[in-house]
Protein backbone atom coordinates (compact mmCIF):
# COMPACT_ATOMS: atom_id res chain seq x y z
CA UNK A 1 0.00 0.00 0.00
CA UNK A 2 2.54 2.51 -1.11
CA UNK A 3 0.23 4.61 -3.49
CA UNK A 4 0.45 7.87 -1.66
CA UNK A 5 3.75 9.62 -1.58
CA UNK A 6 4.93 10.84 1.54
CA UNK A 7 3.47 14.11 2.49
CA UNK A 8 5.68 16.90 1.38
CA UNK A 9 4.95 19.01 4.81
CA UNK A 10 5.63 17.53 8.48
CA UNK A 11 2.32 17.78 9.76
CA UNK A 12 2.38 14.93 12.63
CA UNK A 13 -0.24 12.08 13.34
CA UNK A 14 -2.59 12.04 10.53
CA UNK A 15 -7.01 13.51 12.02
CA UNK A 16 -8.01 9.92 11.93
CA UNK A 17 -5.53 8.83 14.10
CA UNK A 18 -6.04 12.37 16.61
CA UNK A 19 -9.43 11.70 16.40
CA UNK A 20 -9.37 8.29 17.33
CA UNK A 21 -6.36 9.11 20.39
CA UNK A 22 -9.26 11.86 21.76
CA UNK A 23 -11.86 9.49 21.28
CA UNK A 24 -11.05 6.97 22.74
CA UNK A 25 -9.41 9.26 25.81
CA UNK A 26 -13.09 10.68 26.30
CA UNK A 27 -14.58 7.58 26.57
CA UNK A 28 -12.12 6.25 29.26
CA UNK A 29 -13.03 9.56 30.93
CA UNK A 30 -16.73 9.08 30.59
CA UNK A 31 -16.48 5.41 31.67
CA UNK A 32 -13.96 7.07 35.09
CA UNK A 33 -17.15 9.43 35.79
CA UNK A 34 -20.06 7.34 35.23
CA UNK A 35 -18.87 4.18 36.71
CA UNK A 36 -16.09 5.09 39.55
CA UNK A 37 -16.47 9.16 39.99
CA UNK A 38 -13.78 9.58 40.55
CA UNK A 39 -13.97 12.96 38.69
CA UNK A 40 -16.00 14.63 41.29
CA UNK A 41 -13.23 16.64 42.52
CA UNK A 42 -12.12 18.23 39.21
CA UNK A 43 -16.03 19.21 39.10
CA UNK A 44 -15.18 21.22 42.29
CA UNK A 45 -12.61 22.84 41.52
CA UNK A 46 -13.56 23.67 38.27
CA UNK A 47 -17.13 24.75 39.50
CA UNK A 48 -15.03 27.34 41.74
CA UNK A 49 -13.34 28.79 38.69
CA UNK A 50 -16.86 28.87 36.76
CA UNK A 51 -18.64 30.87 39.76
CA UNK A 52 -17.65 34.46 39.19
CA UNK A 53 -18.22 33.87 35.06
CA UNK A 54 -21.93 32.51 35.70
CA UNK A 55 -22.61 35.31 38.26
CA UNK A 56 -21.40 37.95 35.38
CA UNK A 57 -23.32 36.39 33.05
CA UNK A 58 -26.54 35.94 35.14
CA UNK A 59 -26.02 39.59 36.28
CA UNK A 60 -28.05 41.06 33.19
CA UNK A 61 -30.85 39.00 33.58
CA UNK A 62 -31.18 39.13 37.32
CA UNK A 63 -30.35 43.46 36.89
CA UNK A 64 -33.68 43.40 34.73
CA UNK A 65 -35.70 41.06 36.82
CA UNK A 66 -35.11 43.96 39.74
CA UNK A 67 -36.09 46.38 37.55
CA UNK A 68 -38.73 44.84 36.17
CA UNK A 69 -40.01 44.14 39.95
CA UNK A 70 -39.41 47.62 40.40
CA UNK A 71 -41.90 48.95 38.06
CA UNK A 72 -44.63 45.86 38.65
CA UNK A 73 -47.96 46.95 37.78
CA UNK A 74 -49.67 48.81 41.04
CA UNK A 75 -53.15 46.84 39.98
CA UNK A 76 -51.55 43.30 40.15
CA UNK A 77 -49.70 44.45 43.50
CA UNK A 78 -53.20 45.51 45.12
CA UNK A 79 -54.52 42.01 43.45
CA UNK A 80 -51.78 40.09 44.77
CA UNK A 81 -51.88 41.91 48.41
CA UNK A 82 -55.87 40.83 48.75
CA UNK A 83 -54.93 37.28 47.18
CA UNK A 84 -51.97 37.04 50.07
CA UNK A 85 -54.47 38.66 53.06
CA UNK A 86 -57.34 36.37 52.31
CA UNK A 87 -54.75 33.47 52.33
CA UNK A 88 -53.29 34.17 55.28
CA UNK A 89 -56.68 34.48 57.42
CA UNK A 90 -57.33 31.07 55.66
CA UNK A 91 -53.83 29.50 56.70
CA UNK A 92 -54.21 31.57 60.38
CA UNK A 93 -57.32 29.81 61.27
CA UNK A 94 -55.69 26.38 60.26
CA UNK A 95 -52.88 27.12 61.90
CA UNK A 96 -54.62 27.81 65.02
CA UNK A 97 -55.51 24.31 64.85
CA UNK A 98 -52.31 23.03 63.92
CA UNK A 99 -51.00 24.41 67.53
CA UNK A 100 -53.70 22.82 69.14
CA UNK A 101 -52.91 19.39 67.17
CA UNK A 102 -49.93 20.15 67.85
CA UNK A 103 -49.45 20.01 71.63
CA UNK A 104 -52.30 17.56 71.75
CA UNK A 105 -49.29 15.90 69.76
CA UNK A 106 -46.93 16.65 72.29
CA UNK A 107 -48.54 15.84 74.90
CA UNK A 108 -49.31 12.08 73.48
CA UNK A 109 -45.88 11.34 72.85
CA UNK A 110 -44.92 12.19 75.84
CA UNK A 111 -47.27 9.71 77.14
CA UNK A 112 -45.36 7.56 75.00
CA UNK A 113 -42.04 8.62 75.22
CA UNK A 114 -41.80 8.72 71.78
CA UNK A 115 -38.87 10.10 69.87
CA UNK A 116 -40.16 13.82 69.81
CA UNK A 117 -40.22 14.81 65.71
CA UNK A 118 -37.48 16.77 64.93
CA UNK A 119 -37.37 20.39 63.45
CA UNK A 120 -35.60 20.40 60.49
CA UNK A 121 -33.41 23.68 59.75
CA UNK A 122 -33.54 24.55 56.41
CA UNK A 123 -32.08 27.47 53.94
CA UNK A 124 -33.48 28.99 51.26
CA UNK A 125 -32.24 29.00 47.69
CA UNK A 126 -32.56 30.53 44.29
CA UNK A 127 -33.09 28.39 41.24
CA UNK A 128 -29.90 29.71 39.10
CA UNK A 129 -31.15 27.71 35.79
CA UNK A 130 -32.35 24.81 34.85
CA UNK A 131 -30.29 21.98 33.12
CA UNK A 132 -28.78 22.40 30.39
CA UNK A 133 -28.30 18.35 30.40
CA UNK A 134 -31.12 17.01 28.64
CA UNK A 135 -30.86 13.70 29.65
CA UNK A 136 -31.64 14.43 33.50
CA UNK A 137 -34.31 16.51 35.09
CA UNK A 138 -31.98 19.01 37.37
CA UNK A 139 -31.87 22.39 37.98
CA UNK A 140 -29.04 24.51 39.71
CA UNK A 141 -29.58 26.61 43.10
CA UNK A 142 -27.08 29.05 44.38
CA UNK A 143 -26.63 27.35 47.63
CA UNK A 144 -23.52 25.42 48.45
CA UNK A 145 -21.51 23.47 50.98
CA UNK A 146 -20.52 27.18 52.32
CA UNK A 147 -24.19 27.39 53.32
CA UNK A 148 -23.85 23.82 55.09
CA UNK A 149 -25.71 21.91 51.76
CA UNK A 150 -25.39 18.18 51.65
CA UNK A 151 -25.51 15.73 48.93
CA UNK A 152 -29.14 13.95 49.76
CA UNK A 153 -30.86 17.09 51.06
CA UNK A 154 -34.50 16.65 50.40
CA UNK A 155 -35.65 20.15 48.40
CA UNK A 156 -38.97 21.61 48.39
CA UNK A 157 -41.44 24.49 47.33
CA UNK A 158 -44.51 25.76 48.99
CA UNK A 159 -46.73 23.17 47.27
CA UNK A 160 -44.56 20.45 48.05
CA UNK A 161 -41.63 17.66 47.20
CA UNK A 162 -39.25 18.75 44.52
CA UNK A 163 -36.53 16.47 44.80
CA UNK A 164 -33.43 16.25 46.30
CA UNK A 165 -29.82 17.30 46.03
CA UNK A 166 -27.38 15.61 44.32
CA UNK A 167 -24.54 17.34 43.83
CA UNK A 168 -23.32 19.93 45.95
CA UNK A 169 -20.15 22.27 44.93
CA UNK A 170 -18.60 24.74 47.49
CA UNK A 171 -21.47 27.95 46.10
CA UNK A 172 -24.05 25.94 44.53
CA UNK A 173 -25.68 22.48 44.32
CA UNK A 174 -27.34 20.45 41.93
CA UNK A 175 -30.94 18.93 42.63
CA UNK A 176 -32.36 15.97 40.76
CA UNK A 177 -35.85 16.36 40.37
CA UNK A 178 -38.33 13.41 41.52
CA UNK A 179 -39.35 13.24 38.07
CA UNK A 180 -35.91 12.45 36.70
CA UNK A 181 -36.16 8.82 35.97
CA UNK A 182 -33.20 7.57 38.51
CA UNK A 183 -35.68 8.98 41.42
CA UNK A 184 -37.38 7.35 43.70
CA UNK A 185 -39.89 8.67 46.71
CA UNK A 186 -41.18 6.65 49.58
CA UNK A 187 -44.85 7.49 50.05
CA UNK A 188 -47.83 7.15 51.97
CA UNK A 189 -51.38 7.24 50.81
CA UNK A 190 -53.01 9.88 53.07
CA UNK A 191 -56.72 8.22 53.11
CA UNK A 192 -55.59 4.46 53.17
CA UNK A 193 -52.17 4.56 55.17
CA UNK A 194 -51.08 2.59 52.58
CA UNK A 195 -47.20 2.27 51.94
CA UNK A 196 -45.71 2.74 47.94
CA UNK A 197 -42.95 4.21 46.00
CA UNK A 198 -43.11 6.56 43.87
CA UNK A 199 -40.55 6.49 40.85
CA UNK A 200 -39.78 9.35 38.37
CA UNK A 201 -40.26 8.33 34.76
CA UNK A 202 -38.58 11.37 32.87
CA UNK A 203 -41.24 13.25 31.36
CA UNK A 204 -42.42 16.31 32.70
CA UNK A 205 -45.49 16.09 35.10
CA UNK A 206 -45.99 12.14 35.64
CA UNK A 207 -44.86 10.06 38.51
CA UNK A 208 -45.14 6.33 38.10
CA UNK A 209 -46.75 4.39 41.54
CA UNK A 210 -45.03 0.78 41.04
CA UNK A 211 -45.68 -2.78 42.24
CA UNK A 212 -48.98 -1.46 43.47
CA UNK A 213 -51.13 -5.07 43.76
CA UNK A 214 -54.41 -4.94 41.35
CA UNK A 215 -56.38 -5.02 44.45
CA UNK A 216 -54.58 -2.16 46.86
CA UNK A 217 -56.49 0.16 47.67
CA UNK A 218 -55.90 3.59 45.79
CA UNK A 219 -58.46 5.84 43.97
CA UNK A 220 -57.75 8.54 41.70
CA UNK A 221 -57.61 12.02 43.61
CA UNK A 222 -55.95 10.26 46.36
CA UNK A 223 -52.99 12.10 47.89
CA UNK A 224 -49.47 10.91 48.43
CA UNK A 225 -47.05 12.08 50.81
CA UNK A 226 -43.58 11.48 51.98
CA UNK A 227 -43.48 8.03 54.54
CA UNK A 228 -40.21 9.38 56.05
CA UNK A 229 -39.15 5.52 55.73
CA UNK A 230 -35.66 6.17 54.41
CA UNK A 231 -34.30 8.40 56.33
CA UNK A 232 -34.19 11.48 53.41
CA UNK A 233 -37.29 12.65 53.12
CA UNK A 234 -38.94 14.20 56.64
CA UNK A 235 -42.14 12.71 56.89
CA UNK A 236 -45.52 13.98 56.02
CA UNK A 237 -44.89 16.10 53.09
CA UNK A 238 -47.10 16.68 49.85
CA UNK A 239 -45.33 14.54 46.98
CA UNK A 240 -48.64 14.09 44.24
CA UNK A 241 -51.95 12.87 43.62
CA UNK A 242 -52.95 9.76 42.09
CA UNK A 243 -54.85 11.25 38.71
CA UNK A 244 -54.77 8.25 36.89
CA UNK A 245 -56.10 3.86 37.95
CA UNK A 246 -55.38 1.48 34.87
CA UNK A 247 -56.31 -2.04 36.91
CA UNK A 248 -55.66 -4.54 33.87
CA UNK A 249 -56.28 -8.64 35.14
CA UNK A 250 -53.36 -9.23 32.37
CA UNK A 251 -50.80 -7.07 34.42
CA UNK A 252 -48.79 -8.25 37.76
CA UNK A 253 -49.60 -4.89 39.37
CA UNK A 254 -51.78 -1.62 38.59
CA UNK A 255 -50.81 0.78 36.34
CA UNK A 256 -51.08 4.54 38.44
CA UNK A 257 -49.85 7.78 37.42
CA UNK A 258 -49.59 10.28 39.73
CA UNK A 259 -49.25 13.98 39.00
CA UNK A 260 -46.36 16.05 41.09
CA UNK A 261 -47.57 18.89 43.05
CA UNK A 262 -44.68 21.34 42.94
CA UNK A 263 -43.47 22.78 40.10
CA UNK A 264 -39.75 24.43 39.11
CA UNK A 265 -41.19 25.67 35.53
CA UNK A 266 -40.46 29.27 36.54
CA UNK A 267 -37.55 30.78 38.19
CA UNK A 268 -38.34 30.99 41.33
CA UNK A 269 -37.10 29.52 45.17
CA UNK A 270 -36.81 26.54 46.61
CA UNK A 271 -36.29 25.30 50.44
CA UNK A 272 -33.77 22.90 51.29
CA UNK A 273 -34.03 20.82 54.18
CA UNK A 274 -31.39 19.98 56.68
CA UNK A 275 -30.56 16.87 58.05
CA UNK A 276 -30.22 17.80 61.38
CA UNK A 277 -30.57 14.69 63.27
CA UNK A 278 -28.62 11.40 62.36
CA UNK A 279 -30.68 8.21 62.17
CA UNK A 280 -29.41 5.35 64.48
CA UNK A 281 -27.16 3.41 62.31
CA UNK A 282 -29.16 0.21 61.03
CA UNK A 283 -28.69 -2.66 62.77
CA UNK A 284 -25.77 -5.20 61.10
CA UNK A 285 -27.42 -8.47 60.55
CA UNK A 286 -25.73 -10.95 62.93
CA UNK A 287 -23.85 -13.08 59.82
CA UNK A 288 -21.26 -10.89 59.90
CA UNK A 289 -17.94 -10.84 61.24
CA UNK A 290 -17.26 -10.38 64.83
CA UNK A 291 -15.99 -6.96 64.75
CA UNK A 292 -18.68 -5.03 62.97
CA UNK A 293 -21.14 -6.87 65.47
CA UNK A 294 -19.08 -5.20 68.68
CA UNK A 295 -19.41 -2.08 66.08
CA UNK A 296 -23.20 -1.95 65.69
CA UNK A 297 -23.70 -2.89 69.32
CA UNK A 298 -21.82 -0.05 70.79
CA UNK A 299 -23.34 2.08 68.09
CA UNK A 300 -26.86 0.67 69.71
CA UNK A 301 -26.21 1.56 73.03
CA UNK B 1 -18.29 25.61 -8.70
CA UNK B 2 -17.17 28.88 -8.24
CA UNK B 3 -16.99 30.51 -4.53
CA UNK B 4 -20.21 32.39 -4.20
CA UNK B 5 -20.02 36.42 -4.19
CA UNK B 6 -17.06 38.68 -5.01
CA UNK B 7 -13.38 37.11 -3.13
CA UNK B 8 -11.96 39.48 -0.51
CA UNK B 9 -8.52 38.54 1.04
CA UNK B 10 -9.25 39.12 4.50
CA UNK B 11 -6.64 39.61 7.06
CA UNK B 12 -5.02 36.69 8.80
CA UNK B 13 -6.55 35.17 11.77
CA UNK B 14 -5.14 35.75 15.28
CA UNK B 15 -4.51 33.35 17.69
CA UNK B 16 -6.34 36.16 20.05
CA UNK B 17 -9.62 36.07 17.94
CA UNK B 18 -10.15 32.27 17.99
CA UNK B 19 -9.81 32.45 21.87
CA UNK B 20 -11.61 35.40 22.05
CA UNK B 21 -14.84 33.56 20.34
CA UNK B 22 -14.36 30.25 22.17
CA UNK B 23 -14.34 31.67 25.81
CA UNK B 24 -17.26 33.75 24.09
CA UNK B 25 -18.78 30.82 22.94
CA UNK B 26 -18.64 29.51 26.40
CA UNK B 27 -19.97 32.22 28.11
CA UNK B 28 -22.79 32.73 25.85
CA UNK B 29 -23.73 29.10 26.52
CA UNK B 30 -23.82 29.56 30.75
CA UNK B 31 -26.51 32.33 30.07
CA UNK B 32 -29.38 31.39 32.36
CA UNK B 33 -32.58 30.73 30.27
CA UNK B 34 -36.31 29.26 31.23
CA UNK B 35 -36.94 25.55 30.78
CA UNK B 36 -39.32 26.48 27.89
CA UNK B 37 -36.55 28.14 25.43
CA UNK B 38 -33.40 26.22 26.91
CA UNK B 39 -34.62 23.59 24.30
CA UNK B 40 -33.84 25.93 21.46
CA UNK B 41 -30.50 26.87 22.50
CA UNK B 42 -28.11 25.62 19.97
CA UNK B 43 -24.78 24.90 21.43
CA UNK B 44 -22.77 27.63 20.70
CA UNK B 45 -19.45 26.17 21.41
CA UNK B 46 -19.57 23.27 19.13
CA UNK B 47 -20.90 26.15 16.23
CA UNK B 48 -17.73 27.72 16.95
CA UNK B 49 -15.33 24.76 17.10
CA UNK B 50 -16.84 23.56 13.63
CA UNK B 51 -16.71 27.72 12.09
CA UNK B 52 -12.50 27.82 12.74
CA UNK B 53 -12.14 23.74 11.96
CA UNK B 54 -13.72 25.04 8.32
CA UNK B 55 -12.37 28.15 8.13
CA UNK B 56 -8.55 27.54 9.90
CA UNK B 57 -8.62 23.41 9.82
CA UNK B 58 -4.62 23.73 10.88
CA UNK B 59 -5.06 26.24 13.49
CA UNK B 60 -7.54 24.19 15.56
CA UNK B 61 -6.30 21.12 17.47
CA UNK B 62 -8.17 18.33 19.15
CA UNK B 63 -6.97 19.04 22.33
CA UNK B 64 -8.93 22.31 21.64
CA UNK B 65 -12.08 20.79 20.83
CA UNK B 66 -11.48 18.06 23.79
CA UNK B 67 -10.80 20.83 26.82
CA UNK B 68 -14.25 22.87 25.45
CA UNK B 69 -15.82 19.68 25.68
CA UNK B 70 -14.69 19.04 29.38
CA UNK B 71 -15.29 22.53 30.45
CA UNK B 72 -18.93 22.45 28.93
CA UNK B 73 -19.66 19.16 30.56
CA UNK B 74 -18.49 20.43 33.67
CA UNK B 75 -20.41 23.57 33.38
CA UNK B 76 -23.45 21.65 32.36
CA UNK B 77 -23.11 18.79 35.02
CA UNK B 78 -23.47 16.04 31.84
CA UNK B 79 -21.44 13.07 31.49
CA UNK B 80 -18.03 14.72 31.96
CA UNK B 81 -16.49 13.62 28.55
CA UNK B 82 -19.95 13.09 26.65
CA UNK B 83 -19.50 16.52 24.92
CA UNK B 84 -15.51 15.91 24.67
CA UNK B 85 -16.12 13.24 22.36
CA UNK B 86 -18.76 15.04 20.09
CA UNK B 87 -16.72 17.78 19.72
CA UNK B 88 -13.94 15.54 18.72
CA UNK B 89 -16.24 13.99 16.28
CA UNK B 90 -17.65 17.22 15.60
CA UNK B 91 -13.96 18.49 14.80
CA UNK B 92 -12.59 16.25 12.32
CA UNK B 93 -16.08 16.17 10.00
CA UNK B 94 -15.70 20.10 9.95
CA UNK B 95 -11.35 19.31 8.78
CA UNK B 96 -12.43 16.27 6.40
CA UNK B 97 -15.18 18.77 4.80
CA UNK B 98 -13.57 22.02 4.70
CA UNK B 99 -12.12 22.34 1.60
CA UNK B 100 -15.95 20.97 0.36
CA UNK B 101 -17.76 23.44 2.27
CA UNK B 102 -16.60 27.02 2.17
CA UNK B 103 -17.14 26.90 -1.80
CA UNK B 104 -20.83 26.73 -1.28
CA UNK B 105 -22.77 30.00 -0.41
CA UNK B 106 -23.92 30.53 3.26
CA UNK B 107 -27.16 29.05 2.72
CA UNK B 108 -25.43 25.70 1.71
CA UNK B 109 -22.67 26.24 4.05
CA UNK B 110 -25.68 26.58 7.03
CA UNK B 111 -26.94 23.50 5.24
CA UNK B 112 -23.58 21.50 5.56
CA UNK B 113 -23.84 21.96 9.27
CA UNK B 114 -26.86 21.15 10.02
CA UNK B 115 -26.19 17.19 9.83
CA UNK B 116 -22.53 17.88 11.16
CA UNK B 117 -24.71 19.19 14.57
CA UNK B 118 -27.11 17.20 14.17
CA UNK B 119 -25.00 14.08 14.70
CA UNK B 120 -22.66 15.33 17.10
CA UNK B 121 -26.29 15.90 19.25
CA UNK B 122 -27.10 11.92 18.30
CA UNK B 123 -23.55 10.69 19.67
CA UNK B 124 -24.19 12.22 22.77
CA UNK B 125 -28.17 11.14 23.54
CA UNK B 126 -26.48 6.98 22.05
CA UNK B 127 -23.67 8.02 24.93
CA UNK B 128 -26.21 9.08 27.22
CA UNK B 129 -28.54 5.91 26.79
CA UNK B 130 -25.68 3.51 26.74
CA UNK B 131 -24.90 5.34 30.43
CA UNK B 132 -28.25 4.52 31.32
CA UNK B 133 -30.20 7.62 31.38
CA UNK B 134 -33.36 8.71 29.71
CA UNK B 135 -34.08 10.15 26.12
CA UNK B 136 -34.05 14.10 26.05
CA UNK B 137 -37.65 15.33 25.22
CA UNK B 138 -37.83 15.73 20.95
CA UNK B 139 -37.60 19.35 21.10
CA UNK B 140 -33.56 19.10 21.50
CA UNK B 141 -33.09 18.10 18.04
CA UNK B 142 -34.28 21.31 17.21
CA UNK B 143 -31.25 23.21 19.25
CA UNK B 144 -29.05 21.98 15.87
CA UNK B 145 -30.98 23.51 13.77
CA UNK B 146 -30.99 27.08 15.28
CA UNK B 147 -27.64 26.07 15.44
CA UNK B 148 -27.27 25.60 11.68
CA UNK B 149 -29.24 28.77 11.38
CA UNK B 150 -27.00 31.06 13.21
CA UNK B 151 -24.11 29.64 10.89
CA UNK B 152 -25.16 32.39 8.21
CA UNK B 153 -25.22 35.67 10.94
CA UNK B 154 -21.78 34.13 12.84
CA UNK B 155 -19.88 33.93 9.67
CA UNK B 156 -20.40 37.57 9.08
CA UNK B 157 -19.75 38.19 12.76
CA UNK B 158 -16.54 36.43 12.54
CA UNK B 159 -15.35 38.42 9.38
CA UNK B 160 -15.57 41.59 10.90
CA UNK B 161 -12.57 41.83 12.64
CA UNK B 162 -10.40 40.20 9.52
CA UNK B 163 -11.60 43.11 6.88
CA UNK B 164 -8.67 45.08 5.58
CA UNK B 165 -8.61 48.80 6.59
CA UNK B 166 -9.95 50.94 4.67
CA UNK B 167 -6.90 52.77 3.31
CA UNK B 168 -4.00 50.45 4.39
CA UNK B 169 -1.56 53.69 4.40
CA UNK B 170 -3.41 55.71 6.98
CA UNK B 171 -2.65 54.13 10.07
Amino acid sequence: MEATPPPFFKRGPSPAFRLAVFALLAVATMVLDARFKYLEPARQIFSVVLYPLQQLVSAPVAIVEGVTDFFADRIEMQRDNERLRTEALASAYRLDQLEAVKRENAELRALLQARARVETASVMAEILYGARDPFSRTFVVDKGIEDDVRAGAAVIDEAGVIGQVTRVYPFLAEVTQITDKNQAVPVRNVRSGLRAIVFGNGREGTLDLRFMPLSADVQVGDALVTSGIDGIYPPGLPVAKIIHIERNATLAFARITCEPLSGVDRRGHVLILKRVHELPERPVPPSETPPARKKARRGAG
Amino acid sequence: MMPAGPQQILLPVTTGLIVVTVLGALVVNLVPLPLNVLELRPDFCALVLVYWGIHQPRRVGFSLAFVLGLAVDMADASLLGQHALAYVVLLFAAIALHRRVLNFSLIGQSLHILPLLLAGELLMIGVRLIAGDQLPAPGNLLGPVVGAALWIPLSALFRLPRLPKANPDRV
